[in-house]
C-alpha cells in the first residue's frame, strides 16, 4: 500500500488556505444526519467533539474517567505556544514553524507543522474568548514566557496549570454542546475495538467500566484522541489510566503506526524513590527559565552527597558544574528536552549523580531568588515548589531541587495524512494519538498547541471533506456481522484473561515491562540492547498470558481494565523496540549510542532515514511490515541541530 | 423547579434578612435594658413608650413575622440539607480548622434560643405589652426585672440563654453578610471580627442587666 | 511502617456496605497514600480477594479523580492536598486509618470508595461556560483585562472538580463548586456578558440535582485541596440577586 499524505500542492504558506478553499462541505441539513464518534476527551477530543457539535453533526463522545474533565491534558503545566509576537521579539509563524521542525530534529512533515504554526494564533484567541484566565501584565494584556528550544517568548500560560485551564475551556465548550443535545457523552467507557465495514471505520465496541458490559456504537466516522502510549514504560508522567490501547486496536485493524520509537523523556521530573512507585511527577520545564542545572565537579563530592554526608548547599559555587551552560552556551538551561535529558543521564552515568540513587541532578533557584527576590520566584513557580515539597519533603527555596528525566510524551502514534485520517478510511487520529507534528522530539508547550489545533481548527474542516460523500449513508445498525464479530473477539479476550488465574499480578508484569523498556529502549539505545529487549518482551508477554491473575468479579473490575491495557503494552513495547532497531541513526528522542558525534550529540542520517516509519500489523508474533513516507524539506535546510 | 418555588439561595436570603433584622432589634432592645442600670425612671419611660401604642404593635408584629419566617425557613433548609447529606453518614468526622463550632450547630442553638424565648416572653412580654393589649394594667418593668433576677435559678438560665445567643450571633452576623453577597477575600476576616464584636456587645448589654440585678441590687 | 486500615467496602450501588479491616505491614514512608492502597490491592489480588476500588488518575493533584474521606476529612487532614498527594510519612507507625467514600445524596456510591460525581458535570452543562463557538472570535489582546481580576478569575478557575467541598459540607452543598465557576466568568469581560443567565441556570440546576444549600460553615474552603475561597460564593449570591431583580 502506497502512503499518500495528501499534502496540497502549492507554496507552504498557502497550502492550508488552499485546502480550506477547495475542500468539500456538508450542508447543515445533512450534518444532522451524520454521526461522529470521538474517543477521548483531552484537548484534542473535547475540542473536536465540541466543534463538530457546534457545526451540527451528531456526536458521541467516550472517556474512561468519570468525567471528560479528567483527561490527562489537564496535567500540562507550563504553557502553550503561539506565534503572536506580542513580546515584539521577532517571532512569526515562519519562526515557530522552523523551531518546531528543528526541535523535532527534522523528522516531521513540513506542511503539517506549518499549519500548526499558522493556527496557533487562533487557538489563543479562541481560548481567551472561552474565558481561559491566561496570565496578564498590569496593562491587562497577555503575558508570555520563554520555553526550551526557542529564543523568543511565545508561551502563554495560566500559572502552572495551563493544561488544566485549556482543558476546562474545551470541557466547557463540550458541556455546552451536551446541553444543546448535539453531543452525547459516554463516561466510564473504554474503547475495546474499532469496527470496520467495507473498508471504512463505522463504529466501536466499548466496555462499560461500571457494569462490565460490552456496548456497540456506530457512526459515519471515528476519531481517536486517546493520547499516547508512554505507560509502556510503567513509570512515566502519564496518568494511571493513560493507555495506548484504543490506538493499538486501530493498528491491529489496519491503521498504520508511525515512528513508535520516538518517545520523549522529559528532563525535569522528580526522581524515582522506590519500587512501589506508581508514577513520576513532572516539574514544569518553565522552571528551566530561572533554575540552573548542576552537579558537583568533583565525583568524590557527588559520592558524599549520595551518602548523605554533605548537603548540596555545602558545595561552593566554583565546585558546581553547570553542565548545560558549559556545553550549550547559546541556549544554556533552555536546550530542548531530549538534549537536556541525555546530558543529565551522561553526568549521572559518569558518576556525578546525586540523591541516594545517584540518578538525579540539581535544579537550583538560589541565583534566581537572589536576583528576583523570593516573592517573585514564588509568584512564578510557587505551586510547583509546593508540589515538590509535598512529594520530596524538602524545601526548594532552601535546598536545590533534585530532578531526573522521565518518560513524558510519545511523538509517535497512528499514521495520519494531512487530513488527520489514518490508513483506514473514516478513522481519524488527533492529538498525541497521532504522529503528525513533532517529528522525533516535541518542544515544550507544543502539545497543547497541537491538541487544540487538531480539534478546533483542523478536524472540523477535514472531517467535512470526508463526510461530504457519506451523506447518503444511513446510520448503521449495530447488529451487522462486523459488530458481532468484533464484540465476540473482545469477549473472548476478556474470558481468556479471566481464566488464567495465575500467580502474578498485572502490576508486577507491567513494572517489569517498564524496567526492560527504560533500561534498553529508553534514553540511550543500542542494537544489542534492543534485540535483547524484543526477546525479553516476548517472554514477558508469554508469562502474562499464562500466569497473570485477574480477579473474576462482575461489574466494576479495575484489575481487568489494567490487564487489558498491559496486554497491549506488551505488544507495543516490542514495536517500539523494533522501530528503534530499524532506525540506525540518532534523532530527537531516539538516541542510538552507536550513532553520535564526537561530543556525544545525536547524529542524524538524513540520507537514509529522513522518512516516517509506518508499520502495518501482520499478527502478534510476526514482524510488522514497514512502509516509508519520505520527508521532503523544501523550506528549511537540514542541519545538525546546534544549541551551542 | 424547586418544591417551594424559591431557590436555595433565595431561602438563604430570607434567613439572612430575617436574622439581620433580629440583630438590629437586639441592639435596640439591649440598649434599652442597659438604661435600667443607670436610671429606673428612664427605663419606665421607655416601657411606657413601647406599650400598646400603634408603632410598638407594628414593631411587635414585624418581629413576629421575622421570627416565624426565620424559623420556618430554618426547618425547611435543615430538612433539605439533611436529605442532601444522604442516608449514609461518615463513621469518622472531624471539624476542620477554620470552621466554627457554632456554624455547624445553628439549628440546635436556634432551638435552644427559641425554648428560652418562650420563657422570656412569658416572664416579661406577657406581663407588660400583652397585658396592656388585653386591657389590663401592665406590671412595672423595673419591678419585674428585680423579681425575675432575684432568683438564682432564673438568672443562671438567662445567662446560659445569652451564651447560646452569643454563639448563634457570632456565626449569624458574618453569615448574613455572606448570604446577601457582601463578602470578599479582604473583608472576610473583618466581617467575622465585626460579627463577634456585635455579638459580644449585644450579649454583654443583656448580661450586664442580669448580673446587676442578680448580684448587685 | 505498619498500619491498620478500616475501609468501606460495598459491592455495588445497591449492595449494603460495611467496614473491613486490613492489617498492612512494611509500608514505605515515602509511598503516597494511593501507592499504599496499590500495595494492599496487590496483596488482595494474590490472595484471591476483590481489590479495593477507588477513583484515581493523574496522581499529581490536578485531575480531581481521587477523593477519599480519610480519618474524618476529605483528602485527609492536611491543607491544600489531594488524596494522591498525601504521603504515608504523615502517618505514624501503628495508626488506624479509616477510609470512606464521599458521602452525599448527589454522589451515589458505585463500588467501595468510588462514587458517581456526574452531578458536577451536569452543573457545568447548565451554564458553566461562555457560549462562544469555535472561530470568529476577536484577537486575544483586543480586550485588556484588569490583572487583579484576571488573577481572581484564575484562582476561582483552579477548581479540580473533585467534589471535596460537597463531601465536606454537612449540607452536601455544591455552592463552592458553582460559586467558583460563576465567579471565574463574572470576573472576565468575556464571561460577564451572559453572567446573569448563567448564575440563574446553574443555581436552578444545583437545586434540581439534590445538592443542599449553603449554611456558611466554610468547611468547603477549609477542605478544598485548591483552597478556593468562599468569597466566590458571596459573589455568586450577589450576582444571583442582581439577576433575579432584573427579571
Amino acid at each position: 500500500m502506497e502512503l499518500n499524505s495528501k499534502i496540497p500542492a502549492g507554496p507552504l504558506a498557502e497550502k492550508w488556505t488552499k485546502y480550506k478553499a477547495e475542500q468539500k462541505l456538508v450542508n447543515p441539513a445533512n450534518k444532522r444526519k451524520l454521526d461522529i464518534i470521538v474517543v477521548g476527551t483531552g484537548l484534542a477530543g473535547a475540542s473536536a467533539a465540541a466543534s463538530f457539535g457546534e457545526m451540527g453533526f451528531n456526536v458521541k463522545v467516550f472517556c474512561i474517567q468519570d468525567s471528560p474533565r479528567r483527561a490527562h491534558s489537564i496535567a500540562a503545566q507550563g504553557g502553550i505556544n503561539a506565534a503572536k509576537n506580542y513580546a515584539n521579539d521577532g517571532d512569526s509563524v515562519q519562526r515557530l514553524f522552523v523551531d518546531t521542525i528543528k526541535g523535532g530534529d527534522y523528522r516531521a512533515r513540513e506542511a503539517n507543522v506549518y499549519r500548526l504554526a499558522e493556527v496557533s494564533n487562533n487557538i489563543i484567541d479562541q481560548c481567551v474568548a472561552q474565558g481561559v484566565p491566561f496570565a496578564r501584565d498590569y496593562s491587562g494584556l497577555l503575558a508570555n514566557r520563554s520555553f526550551g528550544g526557542a529564543q523568543v517568548s511565545r508561551t502563554f500560560y495560566a500559572k502552572g496549570q495551563t493544561g488544566q485551564q485549556l482543558l476546562l475551556g474545551a470541557y466547557g465548550a463540550l458541556s455546552k454542546e451536551i446541553e444543546r443535545g448535539t453531543v452525547k457523552m459516554y463516561a466510564r467507557r473504554e474503547m475495546m475495538d474499532v469496527v470496520i465495514v467495507d473498508g471504512r471505520a463505522r463504529g466501536i465496541i466499548v466496555r462499560n467500566l461500571v457494569t462490565g458490559e460490552l456496548e456497540r456504537y456506530s457512526a459515519h466516522a471515528v476519531v481517536i484522541a486517546t493520547g499516547g502510549y508512554g505507560r509502556v514504560f510503567f513509570l512515566s508522567t502519564n496518568a494511571m489510566s493513560s493507555n495506548g490501547s484504543a490506538a493499538w486496536q486501530c493498528y491491529k485493524k489496519g491503521a498504520f503506526m508511525a515512528n513508535p520509537c520516538f518517545t520523549q523523556i522529559h528532563p525535569t521530573c522528580i526522581p524515582v524513590h522506590g519500587d512501589y512507585q506508581s508514577k513520576l511527577t513532572l516539574m514544569s520545564e518553565s522552571l528551566r527559565n530561572d533554575g540552573r542545572i548542576w552537579v558537583p565537579k568533583d565525583a568524590e563530592k557527588a559520592r558524599l552527597l549520595r551518602e548523605g554526608k554533605i548537603k548540596a548547599t555545602d558545595i561552593p559555587e566554583e565546585e558546581r558544574d553547570y553542565y548545560l551552560e558549559r556545553r550549550y552556551p547559546a541556549f544554556g538551561n533552555l536546550v530542548p528536552r531530549d538534549v537536556a535529558s541525555r546530558a543529565a543521564k551522561e553526568r549521572c552515568d559518569a558518576g556525578y549523580g546525586v540523591n541516594n540513587t545517584g540518578r538525579a541532578v540539581y535544579l537550583d533557584f538560589s541565583n534566581a531568588i537572589q536576583r528576583l527576590g523570593k516573592q517573585a520566584v514564588e509568584e512564578k513557580y510557587g505551586n510547583l515548589f509546593e508540589m515538590y515539597e509535598r512529594i520530596v519533603d524538602e524545601n526548594p527555596y532552601v535546598t536545590p531541587m533534585m530532578i531526573y528525566p522521565a518518560v513524558h510524551y510519545t511523538m509517535g502514534g497512528l499514521w495520519v495524512d494531512y487530513e488527520l485520517q489514518t490508513t483506514v478510511k473514516g478513522l481519524f487520529a488527533a492529538g498525541e494519538a497521532n504522529f503528525s507534528d513533532h517529528g522525533a522530539n516535541r518542544l515544550g508547550a507544543s502539545a497543547l498547541m497541537q491538541g487544540l489545533s487538531d480539534g478546533y481548527f483542523v478536524l472540523p474542516y477535514t472531517m467535512q471533506n470526508y463526510l461530504a460523500d457519506q451523506i447518503n449513508e444511513k446510520p448503521l445498525a449495530t447488529n451487522l456481522p462486523q459488530f458481532e464479530e468484533a464484540e465476540l473477539a473482545v469477549r473472548q479476550k476478556i474470558t481468556r484473561i479471566l481464566s488464567i488465574n495465575g500467580d502474578v499480578t498485572t502490576d508486577n508484569i507491567h513494572r517489569r515491562l517498564g524496567h526492560i523498556m527504560w533500561e534498553k529502549v529508553g534514553m540511550s539505545r543500542t542494537e544489542q540492547g534492543l534485540k535483547e529487549a524484543i526477546e525479553e518482551i516476548k517472554a514477558l508477554r508469554n508469562e502474562f498470558w499464562t500466569r497473570v491473575r485477574v480477579p473474576n468479579v462482575d461489574g466494576m473490575n479495575t484489575e481487568l481494565e489494567k490487564a487489558l491495557r498491559v496486554a497491549d503494552f506488551l505488544e507495543m513495547g516490542e514495536l517500539i523496540a523494533r522501530d528503534a532497531l530499524m532506525r540506525n541513526e540518532s534523532c530527537g528522542g531516539h538516541f542510538r549510542a552507536e550513532y553520535q558525534t564526537q561530543d556525544g550529540e545525536a547524529l542524524r542520517d538524513d540520507e537514509h532515514y529522513a522518512f516516517v516509519a509506518a508499520y502495518e500489523y501482520q499478527g502478534v508474533d510476526n514482524e510488522p511490515l514497514l512502509h516509508k513516507e519520505e520527508l521532503k524539506f523544501d523550506n528549511v535546510e537540514l542541519k545538525q541541530r546546534n544549541y551551542k | 423547579m424547586h418544591k417551594t418555588g424559591l431557590s436555595s439561595i433565595t431561602k438563604k436570603l430570607i434567613m439572612a434578612v430575617t436574622g439581620g433584622g433580629f440583630v438590629f432589634f437586639l441592639l435596640f432592645h439591649g440598649a434599652m435594658n442597659v438604661v435600667s442600670i443607670f436610671s429606673e425612671d428612664a427605663y419606665r419611660w421607655i416601657c411606657e413608650f413601647l406599650g400598646a401604642n400603634w408603632y410598638a404593635l407594628v414593631g411587635t408584629i414585624g418581629l413576629a413575622v421575622l421570627m416565624v419566617l426565620h424559623i420556618i425557613y430554618a426547618f425547611i433548609l435543615s430538612y433539605q440539607n439533611y436529605k442532601a447529606r444522604g442516608k449514609q453518614r461518615y463513621a469518622v468526622n472531624e471539624r476542620p480548622e477554620g470552621v466554627s463550632w457554632a456554624s455547624k450547630n445553628m439549628l440546635a442553638l436556634g432551638a435552644f434560643i427559641l425554648f428560652g424565648l418562650a420563657f422570656h416572653l412569658y416572664d416579661f412580654w406577657s406581663k407588660m405589652q400583652l397585658a396592656e393589649i388585653k386591657g389590663n394594667e401592665p406590671v412595672d418593668g423595673i419591678d419585674q426585672i428585680k423579681f425575675i433576677f432575684s432568683s438564682n435559678y432564673l438568672s443562671i438560665m438567662y445567662l446560659l440563654w445569652l451564651v447560646a445567643i452569643w454563639f448563634h450571633l457570632s456565626h449569624g452576623i458574618a453569615s448574613v453578610m455572606q448570604s446577601i453577597g457582601w463578602n470578599n477575600i479582604q473583608w472576610k476576616r473583618r466581617l467575622e471580627w465585626l460579627g463577634n464584636f456585635f455579638a459580644t456587645v449585644i450579649v454583654l448589654m443583656f448580661a450586664s442587666v442580669v448580673i446587676y440585678y442578680w448580684l448587685i441590687v | 511502617m505498619n498500619i491498620k486500615l478500616k475501609i468501606w467496602r460495598q459491592a455495588n450501588a445497591q449492595a449494603k456496605g460495611q467496614f473491613v479491616e486490613y492489617q498492612l505491614n512494611d509500608v514505605p514512608a515515602e509511598a503516597s497514600f494511593l501507592e499504599m492502597l496499590d500495595i494492599l490491592n496487590e496483596q488482595l489480588v494474590l490472595r484471591g480477594d476483590d481489590p479495593v476500588t477507588f477513583d484515581h488518575d493523574c496522581r499529581e493533584g490536578i485531575c480531581g479523580a481521587c477523593g477519599l474521606y480519610i480519618n474524618g476529612h476529605p483528602h485527609g487532614r492536611f491543607k491544600n492536598t489531594t488524596t494522591c498527594q498525601l504521603h504515608m510519612r504523615k502517618f505514624k507507625d501503628g495508626d488506624t486509618i479509616t477510609v470512606e467514600p464521599w458521602r452525599s445524596e448527589a454522589f451515589p456510591i458505585i463500588k467501595d470508595l468510588m462514587v458517581d460525581r456526574s452531578a458536577l458535570d451536569k452543573l457545568i452543562q447548565a451554564g458553566g461556560y461562555i457560549s462562544v463557538h469555535t472561530g470568529g472570535v476577536p484577537d486575544a489582546n483586543a480586550i485588556p483585562i484588569n490583572k487583579h481580576k484576571a488573577d481572581l478569575a484564575m484562582d476561582a478557575a483552579s477548581c479540580i472538580g473533585c467534589g471535596a467541598c460537597v463531601a465536606a459540607c454537612k449540607n452536601g452543598s455544591a455552592m463552592l463548586f458553582v460559586g467558583a465557576k460563576v465567579s471565574q466568568f463574572a470576573l472576565l469581560p468575556q464571561g460577564e456578558i451572559e453572567s446573569e443567565d448563567r448564575v440563574q441556570k446553574m443555581v436552578a440546576r444545583m437545586d434540581e440535582l439534590g445538592f443542599g444549600s449553603c449554611s456558611n460553615t466554610y468547611a468547603c474552603q477549609a477542605e478544598c485541596p485548591k483552597n478556593i475561597s468562599v468569597s466566590n460564593i458571596a459573589r455568586m449570591n450577589r450576582n444571583f440577586f442582581v439577576a433575579k431583580m432584573k427579571k
